[in-house]
């Protein structure tokens, strides 16, 4: 049975609140006493999805558990999906708009940070209807 | 050297004052891009951007850095700067430009991030 499960939805855009799923992930950990090196990977990982949801979906959820095995995001959205996988796991390959790369993101560097300081990493995606992200942090015993 | 030592140095001015500006500079980085920082930047790093909205707060922030500093007299909103203190983060102004800042870092001897 998990210690910890909640469901923190991420809209579309919402570019003032964008962290602020990700900052209450950490402060979450770090009462439980979570290592610092692993929180700090778990927080890279947590904001560059929340980040994503909100610059490339259309809306989504971060679900966010802890059991005695580790950390476990779980992130579904609601489209549109990622045509090609390959090509977006590619650090410095991005699709995100002018306007959104003048603020600082669009580096082309979030799932492959993602895919560097998880765990375990597994993405999924179908065109028209969603891309889920499973994201795995071990915690040392 | 701590934030205050370090404002002094750079003759940077503290944008959100109150905040505890105690806590000991580890390194220096000088970078735009967030996600790059993100890759890159490390707890008790002295972050210099000229990115100046909200998302900035949050990297430093989940990243546990010690200040960001913004150059060229880059305004600032005050619900930012209020975020900043809210999460304990310093943020120091200076009409100096990134280059420059990052020179007097460096002469004083702090290092790249080490994770």
């Amino acid at each position: 049975m998990p210690l910890i499960a909640e469901v923190f939805p991420v809209e579309k855009d919402d570019f003032v609140s964008a962290g602020e799923v990700s900052a209450k992930i950490k402060r979450t950990l770090k009462k439980l006493g979570v290592d610092s090196s692993v929180l700090r990977r778990i927080s890279v990982c947590s904001y560059e999805v929340e980040l994503n949801l909100v610059i490339h979906s259309l809306g989504g959820t971060i679900d966010f558990s802890v059991d005695e095995d580790g950390v476990t995001l779980l992130i579904r959205d609601r489209g549109p999906g990622i045509p090609d996988l390959d090509l977006a796991m590619r650090e410095g390959w991005s699709t995100a708009p002018e306007s959104v790369r003048n603020m600082g993101f669009g580096a082309g560097m979030g799932l492959p940070n993602m895919k560097r300081n998880a765990d375990e990493f597994d993405i999924q995606s179908t065109v028209g209807v969603g891309t889920q992200i499973l994201m795995k942090f071990h915690l040392k015993k | 050297m701590n934030v205050a030592e370090l404002a002094q140095i750079l003759d940077a001015k503290v944008l959100n004052p109150g905040v505890d500006l105690n806590r000991e500079v580890e390194s220096g980085y000088v970078c735009d891009l967030l996600s790059w920082v993100m890759a890159k930047g490390a707890p008790g790093c002295a972050w210099i951007t000229v990115m100046n909205h909200m998302n900035v707060i949050a990297v430093a922030t989940l990243l546990d850095m010690a200040c960001v500093i913004l150059p060229e007299n880059i305004a600032i909103e005050q619900a930012t700067l209020d975020k900043a203190t809210e999460e304990e983060i310093p943020v120091l102004g200076s009409g100096k430009t990134s280059y420059e800042l990052a020179g007097l870092l460096y002469a004083q001897g702090v290092p790249n991030p080490v994770k």
